[in-house]
């Protein structure tokens, strides 16, 4: 096989294997800013192997909750057309780097023979967008939590006010002396309730 | 050796394991109070794929796995992206796994060999290579068959059978690599033409009418292991105390595992959407031993043993066996220090001393010869092949 390593002049040509469409197209987007043009996503496992071998990347971005992991160690194994790919992480010199990128759920993979400071900003640049992704994902959620809880906690004072005849306030304070109480969120709490009403008024959820 | 009480404050032990049915022994451990009575608290985390596992492993998220027999010797030897020495105390059972191919394959093999019959290695190796005869004669693309990892039992008993068969695994055939839960799939799609997989995932697929089970590892290798309890070797040399009462608490697991009076219960807990996620009528084939095969409804001794005899014993020369893979496969070179470091890996002496504890015996040799015997038939290789561990420890060096 002829010697197809990069030499240090040439644009590395970066594969980013994520499921997460919006989450790959964010680190699309870094390694652009970062001067990377030859970049391409896959989103789907199939023909994963065929992609390799077509676009012949010098380096894979991975997520961690993709399944093809095991494939993309080991397709130098599978595929004789595809040049050996090893991880970015060889020695316990590493372990540093490594863990952040475990813990923000990225890998990445590089052919052998690639200089490692040349691609170490890569794997830097998606661990850190990872992390901000999954942050990002968290607020979120979070907000939207505290939209629903508003809503359940907004209906149970309904609730309140009309069964027991007492004021908006009133109503909030029951319902926060309770959920005090119980150690418990002021929104399972209105859940609750809310759902033990429509279950006495018979009315469907 | 910790007193039969439950300790406080439990300490916490993090198990990582792929959803297959050989995950059982930490998952029950973990669930019915095993752990619990030797002061653990074992928290299980399911994984994706067996690189996130070791790695997870390696860096210490977790402090144990239910991990792939030969994978921790190819970690120790330096195989693996990330190398960190790895021991196992302790085999997850035995058998559990078998091979499936297409209705289109399975068709083709008894056209050309009316004779062939299911989870007979012999015959279904015969009917195979004629069908691969014909593909090629027809100009058609090589069967493409599926293994989890290249590091697996799964990837060197299919090999062993292929090549045993006269069938050359590099050259007549495509392997393929796929995570379990998605051979069904694969094989549904046509993605692949068959596959080496453990349970659930050979009768999900037959029950999907995706394809046909034609063979068991029981049938190729009986008795043998197929998922191993891995430790990080500086991690079980620094927490003695931990790996003493793990080890307890999981041989106890697997002795009601292997409890059929305990299937149902055990079915159960397997089912479960943070477990495995698959219906109950696909588990409890593997576990009771009765599977439906290509050919129809077949009762296989041994499909899956989860403990008695040295179902749990991590045999020395079980590790220098998969050493012989590695080298005959051209994933390892036969270095001559590689017998002593791949054996070094298996650790039947912290297996021995937590089963003397609860009293029950344990082989007292480390390493043995696989072959079968007058007394012992059950043992051994289909083809009447012999390992002989001596063989490897000091030259290392096989013909393939």
């Amino acid at each position: 096989m002829p010697d197809q390593r990069p030499s240090d002049s040439q644009a590395l040509s970066i594969l980013v294997i994520d499921e997460d469409e919006i989450r790959a197209s964010i680190i699309r987007e870094g390694l652009r800013e970062a001067g990377h043009q030859r970049v391409h996503v896959i989103s789907v496992m199939d023909g994963l192997v065929r992609a390799v071998e077509d676009l012949a990347p010098d380096v894979i971005v991975i997520d961690l909750a993709n399944p093809s992991r095991d494939l993309v160690e080991h397709l130098s194994q599978v595929s004789r057309a595809v040049r050996r790919p090893v991880a970015m992480f060889v020695d316990q010199s590493d372990a540093g780097i490594m863990e952040a990128a475990i813990s923000a759920g990225v890998s990445a993979y590089v052919v052998d023979g690639l200089r490692k400071d040349r691609v170490k900003a890569i794997l830097d640049m998606a661990v850190a967008r990872f992390t901000a992704y999954s942050r990002l994902r968290d607020e979120l959620e979070s907000t939207r939590q505290a939209l629903e809880d508003r809503k359940a906690i907004d209906r149970a004072k309904a609730i309140l006010q009309k069964l027991r005849g007492v004021s908006e306030e009133e109503a909030y304070h029951l319902i926060r002396r309770k959920a005090m109480a119980e150690n418990r969120r002021m929104g399972e709490v209105a859940r609750a309730l809310v759902s033990t009403a429509d279950l006495l008024t018979g009315t469907d959820p | 050796m910790p007193e039969l009480r439950d300790i406080q404050p439990r300490e916490t032990i993090r198990i990582g394991f792929m959803p297959l049915l050989d995950a059982a022994i930490p998952v029950v451990a973990a669930r019915c109070g095993f752990a619990r009575k030797y002061g653990l608290e074992i928290e299980l985390v399911r994984e994706t794929s067996w690189a996130n596992v070791r790695d997870r492993l390696a860096i210490g998220h977790f402090d144990a796995a239910h991990l792939l027999a030969p994978l921790p010797i190819a970690a120790t030897l330096g195989l693996t992206p990330y190398d960190v020495p790895l021991v196992v105390p302790m085999t997850l059972g035995h058998g559990g796994n078998a091979i499936t191919v297409s209705e289109t394959v399975w068709q083709a093999m008894v056209t050309a060999m009316p004779e062939v019959v299911a989870n007979d290695p012999v015959t279904t190796g015969q009917a195979l290579k004629q069908v691969i005869l014909v593909r090629r004669q027809r100009g058609e693309a090589p069967l493409a068959l599926a293994v989890v990892h290249p590091y697996s039992s799964h990837n060197y008993e299919l090999r062993y059978w292929l090549a045993a068969s006269g069938i050359d695994p590099d050259e007549d055939v495509a392997i393929a690599i796929l995570p379990p839960p998605y051979m069904p799939d694969a094989l549904a799609a046509r993605r692949i033409d068959g596959f080496c997989v453990g349970e659930p995932w050979n009768s999900v697929a037959a029950q999907r009418s995706a394809g046909r089970i034609i063979l068991t590892k029981q049938a190729i290798w009986p008795a043998s292991p197929d998922k191993v309890l891995a430790l990080r070797a500086d991690w079980a040399e620094a927490h003695g105390d931990l790996v003493d009462r793990l080890m307890l608490a999981l041989i106890e697991s697997a002795l009601w595992c292997a409890e059929p009076a305990y299937l149902e219960p055990l079915v159960e807990i397997m089912s479960g959407p943070d477990i495995l996620g698959v219906d109950a009528e696909s588990i409890r084939p593997a576990l009771s031993g009765a599977l439906v095969l290509a050919d129809g409804p077949h009762v296989i001794p041994g499909m899956l043993d989860f403990a008695g005899g040295d179902a749990n014993f991590p045999w020395k020369s079980h590790a220098l066996w998969y050493l012989a893979q590695m080298i005959r496969w051209r994933q390892a070179s036969p270095a001559p220090e590689a017998g002593e470091r791949a054996a070094a890996v298996y650790r039947p002496d912290l297996y021995r001393k937590a089963a003397m504890h609860l009293g029950l015996s344990a082989p007292e040799a480390d390493f043995r010869h696989e072959a079968g015997s007058a007394t012992k038939p059950s043992l051994g290789f289909f083809d009447g092949m012999t390992f002989d561990p001596e063989d490897l420890l000091p030259g290392c060096c096989i013909a393939r």
